[in-house]
């Protein structure tokens, strides 16, 4: 019988980049910084590392396909590298791929790193996608703003709510964000922005304007996992561990069987069920101390809070304008400046949430430091609300 | 009996006013005032001839047996590819059945009532039985050119049969000139034209009367017993002198629609023929002819079938679902007559996996899916294994069109960021309502058009353009039906 994966894997060293428009480095300069940290962070050698996990999404722009731009550029001793990639989750798969291993009893210590290089495409948001496939024959002529702004229209719909009334709370959103990056040296965007800037910037896909939507970066992030066992054999002591790790990914029931109103993810409910079920969760607005989620739109994190069911259902904007998820609220979310303002280099997002929530349990979170949180939770929602990949980690501290 | 069974037609939605292209060029074409009344048709930027013709087409078949037509003939100038069956395009769009023939008539202003009375004879000669002739066309022109002004952009189709027949044909006279009062090369862009006065006096007033008077002497009718006279003719004052040279009044000629849309290429005696069947009783005449290198004259006659005749939006329905656009600069944009800066995402290949097109024609050009036998779930893309949660059956979906099947948004936005032609792009989720959704683009909307549970229509319309190879690309989209109350 299966147990899950709580508390069979340790994190003993992470590291991240700063994340921005990083003109002078390229992907693999970017693996370098995070993994120098992540490795001093650690306390281990090189030669310890048994096996590597390598997430990047868009290999063509800059880095190349398989796992060899990882091993290449960190000179690993031919170790197994295995790339992998699952849309904006990809980040979180490196390191689900990682503790597997550990909690296999494959491997006594494994590295998950992730890193993208967007801002070599030339132009701003994500790269446009190809023509001439199957999918793009049919498909809307869309973007990823265009396809998440759509949950606003059908929220609205559902809950009767008005354009204005949702406008104010999805910019409460990106304010909030914009509050927290300010205080974070490795963000991309450090400036808070008034709600009335946010309102009135211009529409990027309607109701989504400017504020609402996510930085498009560079960066890398990565993390060294290992046993609970030998965590203490290295003497680390008020250890954090991994609590859940859940995937779900669509399977065609969104777009094509007419029973999801487009008001949420379908997704993200269910991995979020699995996840506080091998956690042990059973409350989550209570006992979840904090959370970094795929805020890649600000209506994105709206429904996500209720699909965590942190809010209940059409409560997301009530808590939302309460301030509950402020720095100073019931559940501090975003806390290191999110997608929005950290930024969102896609292989990288997975683990620079888990990096935030990492150094928040062990209190180094510095200007932005919540009191002594306990639980963290991430959340990465990879492609579109009506087909995606949707991935959820808890970690906390060692209890075991 | 052998005839018109059916008749449709489609307009597109938008109308260049006249007076926009005045006052934006006025001052360096004063010449163009004399043709500045009313609006000409235009093509929204993802329509061109074969969208149209499968718009009209699918007018004209509404309540007809498609298993019972055996051929279809399309006519056009300005066919999307020089080297592919265009109405094999049609054939597939309209999801026809396999085992027909499908020919283009094109390369003159007369093809479309070429290929009508091509049509006409062979069910009259006994091998085919019902034939669909669409005619469509979406000339280009030069800015503030005299074409500009008098053409517009249309489509009209028409079965044609040996059974419930509305209009009997009476018989066909045709004349073949070489007489190039335009003409375009195979590889320039607009028609070369030749002096008006010469085009007036040598060509519409010589050929037109030699040919109408040539068909009544052949079936022995007299000009009095024409209910209508339908011949189309760019040069409105020669168009009333061909009335007077054989000596029909004035009420018995159809009029040019010169200030509604514009002459309408191959598709124009289609058009104005369509239009006129929406009107007319057993027992008219309706005399119809093609201009172009010559003339095609037919006689018809209609018929008490033509009570049975369904409603459908028709040409009327189309000319009055209009949109006025006043913005000379979006036609220059629609028609490539302005080089703007599409931005970076724009520059993204296009190139077509042809073999991928083959293996999905009936999805990406007929808008086919598929209904489970098993559990009646309606679904597009149809896939192997069925969407509903809990039935799983394999292989068990039966084809099922999507394309007359009635719709609303669920979702929606106006997308700014993806490279559009016309800014912001719409597109969303549509539901409908028997079972099955899909996201799509819309079109000929705006999004003050749109809203959480707005009823759609799907349309064949252009999806990409290839420029660097010189394919289209065409899937369906979405059109508001009604508009929301803001």
């Amino acid at each position: 019988m299966a147990t899950g994966i709580k508390d069979k894997v340790a994190i003993i060293g992470m590291g991240c980049s700063k994340f921005g428009e990083r003109w002078d480095m390229g992907a693999e300069d970017l693996i370098v910084e995070a993994f120098v940290e992540c490795l001093k962070d650690a306390g281990i050698e090189k030669k310890d590392i048994q096996a590597a996990w390598f997430g990047t999404n868009n290999p063509e722009l800059s880095i190349g396909t398989t796992a060899m731009p990882l091993s290449i550029a960190l000179n690993l001793p031919n170790i197994p590298v295995t790339r992998v990639e699952n849309a904006c989750a990809t980040g979180t798969e490196a390191f689900r791929g990682a503790c597997y291993a550990v909690a296999a009893g494959v491997c006594d210590i494994c590295l998950a790193q992730g890193v993208e290089k967007l801002k070599d495409t030339g132009y701003g948001g994500l790269p446009a996608a190809g023509g001439g496939t199957k999918l793009a024959m049919i498909a809307p002529n869309g973007t990823a703003p265009g396809n998440f702004a759509q949950l606003a229209s059908a929220y609205r719909a559902k809950y009767k709510i008005s354009r204005d009334d949702l406008k104010l709370a999805i910019a409460n959103i990106s304010w909030k964000s914009h509050e927290n990056g300010a205080k974070n040296p490795k963000a991309h965007l450090r400036k808070p922005v008034s709600i009335e800037t946010i309102l009135n910037a211009p529409i990027i896909a309607d109701p989504l304007g400017l504020y609402d939507c996510c930085g498009v970066s560079d960066g890398s992030a990565c993390a060294i996992v290992t046993t609970p066992e030998i965590a203490r054999d290295l003497g680390k002591k008020d250890f954090v561990s991994v609590k859940a790790l859940q995937i779900a990914v669509s399977n065609g029931y969104e777009t094509k069987y007419n029973e999801w109103q487009g008001d949420h993810f379908v997704t993200t409910d269910k991995a979020a069920d699995r996840a506080y079920e091998e956690s042990g969760i059973k409350n989550p607005r209570k006992e979840v101390s904090m959370m970094e989620v795929h805020d890649c739109f600000s209506i994105t994190e709206l429904v996500t809070m209720e699909d965590l069911k942190i809010s209940s259902r059409g409560g997301a904007v009530k808590d939302v304008m309460d301030g509950f998820y402020n720095l100073d609220g019931g559940v501090p979310c975003q806390v290191d400046g999110g997608l929005k303002c950290f930024g969102h280099p896609i292989g990288a997002s997975g683990l620079r949430m888990l990096y935030e929530m990492y150094l928040q349990l062990h209190g180094r979170a510095g200007e932005r430091q919540l009191k002594d949180p306990k639980i963290g939770l991430t959340h990465n929602l990879g492609g579109a609300p009506f087909r995606n990949v949707c991935s959820i980690s808890i970690i906390g501290k060692y209890t075991g | 009996m052998v005839g018109i069974v059916s008749y449709g037609g489609y307009i597109p939605r938008l109308r260049l006013n006249r007076m926009a292209v005045i006052k934006a060029m006025g001052w360096f074409a004063p010449n163009l005032f004399g043709a500045a009344k009313g609006e000409r048709s235009m093509c929204n930027w993802d329509e061109d001839s074969l969208t149209m013709a499968v718009a009209a087409s699918q007018d004209c078949l509404m309540r007809v047996d498609k298993s019972k037509i055996d051929a279809i003939y399309m006519a056009s100038t300005t066919m999307p590819f020089a080297d592919r069956d265009n109405a094999g395009i049609l054939k597939a769009a309209l999801n026809l059945k396999d085992n027909i023939t499908s020919a283009d008539f094109a390369t003159s202003m007369k093809a479309g009532t070429t290929a009508l009375i091509t049509a006409l004879e062979s069910v009259k000669g006994g091998e085919k039985h019902q034939i669909l002739v669409a005619g469509s066309d979406n000339r280009r022109s030069k800015s503030a050119s005299v074409q500009e002004m008098r053409f517009g952009d249309g489509a009209a189709s028409l079965v044609v049969g040996d059974e419930n027949v509305i209009a009997e044909f009476l018989g066909s006279y045709s004349l073949s000139y070489d007489f190039v009062d335009h003409f375009r090369g195979p590889n320039t862009k607009y028609d070369y034209n030749w002096e008006e006065r010469w085009i007036r006096d040598e060509g519409y007033t010589k050929i037109y009367p030699e040919a109408i008077r040539g068909m009544l002497k052949k079936v022995d009718v007299n000009i009095g017993d024409i209910t209508k006279l339908i011949y189309p003719c760019l040069i409105g004052p020669a168009h009333a002198s061909i009335a007077k040279m054989v000596d029909a009044n004035p009420e018995q000629v159809v009029g040019n629609m010169h200030e509604e849309t514009g002459e309408c290429g191959t598709a124009h005696p289609f058009v104005m023929l369509a239009r006129e069947l929406e009107q007319a009783k057993p027992g008219d005449k309706i005399l119809v002819a093609g201009y172009g290198q010559g003339t095609d004259v037919m006689l018809f006659q209609v018929t008490e079938k033509i009570n049975a005749m369904q409603s459908r939006p028709g040409i009327s329905g189309y000319l009055s679902q209009k949109k006025v656009e006043e913005i000379y600069t979006k036609w220059l944009q629609f028609n490539e007559l302005i080089d703007t800066e599409m931005g970076a995402r724009a520059e993204v290949d296009n190139r077509t996996a042809l073999s991928t097109l083959w293996r999905n024609r009936k999805l990406i050009l007929g808008f086919v899916g598929g209904r489970c036998k098993e559990c009646g779930t309606p679904q597009i893309p149809s896939d192997r294994i069925c969407v509903k949660p809990g039935c799983d059956a394999i292989d068990s979906q039966e084809e099922y069109e999507f394309a007359n099947q009635p719709a609303k948004i669920l979702t929606f936005t106006g997308d700014n960021l993806a490279a559009s032609l016309d800014p912001p792009a719409i597109y969303g989720m549509i539901q409908f309502d028997n079972g099955g959704r899909m996201m799509m683009d819309f079109t000929d909307c705006t999004l003050d058009d749109v809203e959480v549970g707005v009823p759609m229509k799907p349309s064949f319309r252009k999806k990409y353009v290839d420029q660097k190879r010189g394919f289209t690309g065409y899937f369906w989209k979405a059109v508001p039906q009604v508009l929301p109350e803001k």
